[in-house]
């Protein structure tokens, strides 16, 4: 699950690109990349990860295009690399990049990304499409509820552009320390987590947001105990998975996930 | 008295809204997910040439589901 210290990272910042299929990902990335890696408007265009790079203010960044998911649950092959991805060392930010004419729908996935990492910008794109929609987004307000910061952009006419890397810049140097709006799950699946965080190895809480790790062993997520498997210490997961005895943990969290965001909708 | 269909049964051009999920596991999350929460407006745009999959606008967006899939959505039927 972590990646390996690839050379080309080596001194470089590296930043990843997420967002659901069809918010202009690969247009972000090749404006801010300079590289004219093939975009296109059909599904799982983007498998495998593309990565180019900038400079900005003298300082490299490797910046990593991933595929477009809905989620991060490693349901599909797309999910596993882009979730593979975030999870890993070295990420010294993450843009989820969310389309505006339909942001609703986007937030599932930046709270998921949220929960991995707090060095998260929300990249309102397709700004231009949701004005002619006359679609208005209260950036100030996304950025205060969601507690990390929010850039608009319009990649195709490069609006927004220098703004997001400017944020990039700020949070991959930690000059913006942000406040991830975190989800409380219900008390038993809290408590469990609290159990199996205190109980990480430090070797894990080295690399991995510990909350989330443990989200996800109570969880159950297939995918993820097999990748825990592989890693020397895993044994120890067990019990505590099994020490949960609710009703469908799995379906909870991602379900009250979902409540919390379209709570107070008709 | 709402009237409480399964999704594959909503006809092409009504409207309904999501009274619960009967899908377990991974097709739960999935459509949860896709944002097919409770309360959900949902509307039945068209069936595919094959009659399957058939095609759904909600939350902005219009998205293609299995009858397999659709069968596994409750929803109450909104009046015309």
């Amino acid at each position: 699950m972590c990646y390996g210290e690839d050379p080309e990272y080596t001194g470089a910042v590296i930043v990843a690109l997420a967002g659901n299929p069809n918010t202009g990902k690969s247009t972000i990335f090749n404006a801010l990349t300079g590289l004219n890696q093939h975009t296109g408007n059909w599904p799982g265009k983007t498998v495998l990860k593309a990565q180019g790079t900038y400079i900005f203010h003298g300082k490299k960044y490797v910046m990593v295009d991933l595929p477009g998911t809905y989620s991060l649950q490693a349901g599909s092959a797309e999910e596993q690399v882009a979730r593979d991805f975030l999870c890993g060392k070295r990420l010294q930010a993450t843009v989820v990049v969310t389309d505006a004419t339909c942001l609703e729908r986007n937030l599932n996935l930046v709270l998921q990304v949220m929960e991995v990492t707090s060095r998260v910008i929300v990249c309102v794109n397709l700004i231009d499409e949701a004005q002619r929609k006359k679609i208005f987004i209260d950036l100030d307000g996304l950025s205060a509820e969601l507690g990390v910061p929010v850039v608009a952009t319009a990649a195709r006419s490069g609006t927004g552009l220098e703004e997001l890397k400017v944020k990039i810049e700020e949070i991959s140097f930690g000059r913006i320390i942000t406040n991830p709006r975190r989800l409380v799950y219900d008390p038993d699946i809290e408590e469990a987590v609290a159990l199996i965080e205190q109980n990480l190895p430090g070797s894990v809480k080295e690399h991995y947001n510990p909350r989330w790790f443990a989200l996800r062993i109570v969880e159950g997520n297939q995918s993820f105990l097999k990748e825990i498997e592989k890693l020397k210490w895993g044994a120890p997961c067990e019990p505590y998975r099994i020490s949960y005895s609710g009703p469908d943990s799995k379906n909870h969290i991602s379900g009250s996930r979902i409540h919390n965001l379209t709570r107070g909708q008709a | 008295m709402v009237k409480e269909i399964l999704l594959s049964e909503l006809p092409v051009g009504r409207c309904g809204r999501v009274v619960s999920l009967r899908a377990k596991g991974m097709t739960r999350r999935r459509l949860l997910e896709l944002g097919l929460v409770p309360e959900t407006k949902i509307k039945t745009i068209r069936y595919s040439p094959l009659g399957d999959p058939t095609l759904f606008q909600f939350r902005g967006t219009l998205i293609a589901l299995r009858w397999e899939e659709a069968r596994q959505v409750l929803v109450s039927l909104e009046s015309l």
